[in-house]
């Protein structure tokens, strides 16, 4: 008889696993008890276990910029670390920025100069420039561009970022 | 990405045993780099030590009247911390040329030192690479390697340190600290990457069971005349072809000391003393920045694809060399925001 993949070896090898833990995460201001393997990313627990799924994987490779979040108000790439390592801290997400109601700053900027097309990147786009906005040192168009390169657009729609990033930090200063 | 299993050091001591049991066991602060390459199946460690608990996040003056940079502090924190920037502008403007905002904001000063390197073979688990498996070959070689090593290269390996930060590093002569279960002990930042010989698996000389707690730099005063200048592809958000940190120390017009690193040519931060020597009591002309570049690439060798970064190195010093006489020390990535 050929040897055919069964379940009992498939349940050998998952008892081989290291177990899940309690991982006890704070997201757009609500505690959240999850039982995670360590393995699993800040993103992947954000998509596959809590379905805030506004936050997107793009690389999962820290190249792209799509799944940003804020994590103590500071923007990061929640591919690139571990829910687990995140125990304590504040994480937002785009779903914490705004509501479809009262849209945030930037959420409604974005709206009003089309500062998008497909809308994949948008997310970690809005997420890294709440980030940007944070930590004030960006003044100028240029300096805006600089520190949001992190976030690839592969529409191309960087110049309408630009704008509606530019409205908010124009308006923040007025 | 393979299975481990996850613990939380909150001691420096219990952290260094903890990491001594095996040499599959492996510290993550940041995760920017080790997590990237776990998902590549290159690195598999079978258990993750989180050191995010240590207390390592000061940036603080040091006794020898320096600044001691917390090896947790985040490279973003450190690149805007007042001290940083006013004493140390080099460093500041050598971090923020690096990945992006979000990753320096994850990235710690320890985490940094530790990057692996981005050649595309190291990446690429079908093909031969010494780095990745001692032994296989280097397929970078008589490959595609444009972006690769001229520096202190060797038979087994021509692959390049990727870090901006520790070419800053280098060049203003910080040490590092780093603790073991024998105890503390200081390293030089030059002793402290290696050259890749016939054994490029190892990228530094730490031992196994070693962490680096700080980063010491000292008191002196290149705030005045220095510049890192990188060049790349586009100019944010990717790696060196070339950069180089130049710093001056000048009386008028006569350079009292300089300094002077590379990134992107060799399998460590590349400073060369000898052409620092050069420099000393020279007049700050071009003239003088020609010879010593000229002295830096003395030993250079060109692979089939990146001879052109002997010319650009060479040319990179001399530029680099003048905006830190001229005071005029902007990044390619900032230079339209300064009118």
């Amino acid at each position: 008889m050929p040897e055919t993949f069964t379940t009992s070896s498939g349940a050998a090898a998952n008892a081989s696993l290291p177990p899940t833990r309690a991982v006890k995460l704070r997201i757009n201001g609500v505690e959240k008890q999850l039982q995670l393997a360590p393995w699993t990313t800040l993103l992947d627990a954000l998509r596959e276990y809590l379905d805030l799924t506004g936050t997107k994987k793009g690389c999962d490779h820290g190249q792209c910029g799509a799944c940003t979040v804020l994590v103590d108000g500071k923007r990061i790439n929640s591919c690139l670390t571990l829910a687990v390592m995140k125990e304590g801290a504040d994480i937002t997400t785009i779903e914490g920025l705004g509501t479809e109601d009262n849209l945030s700053p930037l959420q409604q900027a974005f709206v009003d100069h089309d500062a998008f097309q497909c809308g994949y990147c948008t997310p970690g786009q809005i997420c890294s420039a709440q980030g940007l906005l944070n930590e004030g040192k960006a003044k100028t168009a240029a300096e805006i561009r600089e520190l949001m390169s992190g976030n690839l657009c592969r529409c191309g729609a960087y110049s309408n970022i630009l704008s509606a990033v530019q409205e908010v930090l124009d308006n923040q200063k007025a | 990405m393979n299975s481990f299993t996850y613990t939380r050091a909150e001691a420096v001591e219990a952290a260094v045993r903890e990491k001594s049991a095996s040499d599959q066991v492996k510290f993550i602060a940041g995760g920017t780099n080790l997590l990237d390459l776990m998902k590549e199946n290159i690195e598999r460690p079978t258990r993750l030590i989180d050191i995010n608990h240590l207390p390592l996040t000061q940036i603080e003056a040091s006794p020898e009247g320096g600044l001691r940079l917390g090896a947790l502090a985040t490279n973003a924190d450190t690149a805007w911390h007042p001290e940083v920037e006013k004493r140390y502008p080099l460093l500041s403007q050598a971090i923020l040329a690096g990945a992006s905002p979000q990753l320096r904001n994850m990235a710690t000063n320890g985490g940094n030192l530790f990057q692996r390197t981005r050649c595309y073979y190291f990446y690429d688990l079908a093909t031969p690479c010494n780095k990745r498996e001692p032994g296989s070959g280097c397929s970078a070689i008589g490959g595609y390697n444009r972006i690769l090593g001229i520096l202190g290269t060797s038979e087994s390996c021509i692959a390049t340190h990727p870090s901006d930060m520790c070419v800053a590093l280098a060049a203003l002569a910080a040490t590092v600290r780093v603790t073991g279960q024998n105890g503390e002990r200081v390293v030089k930042f030059e002793d402290f990457h290696r050259l890749p010989g016939d054994t490029p698996q190892f990228d530094n000389t730490l031992q196994p069971d070693e962490i680096v707690t700080a980063i010491d730099l000292p008191a002196e005063d290149f705030s005045r005349n220095f510049s890192y200048l990188k060049l790349r592809d586009r100019t944010s958000y990717a790696f060196a072809l070339v950069s180089v940190a130049a710093a001056l120390q000048l009386d008028g017009n006569t350079i009292r000391e300089g300094r002077l690193a590379l990134g992107g040519v060799a399998h460590k931060p590349w400073r060369d003393q000898e052409a620092e020597n050069m420099l000393r009591g020279q007049p700050a002309t071009e003239d003088t920045f020609r010879r010593v570049a000229a002295k830096v690439v003395e030993n250079a060798r060109g692979y089939s694809h990146n001879t052109f970064k002997i010319e650009l190195a060479k040319r990179a010093i001399v530029r680099a060399l003048k905006q830190a006489t001229e005071g005029q020390p902007v990044t390619e990535a900032f230079q339209n925001s300064n009118p």
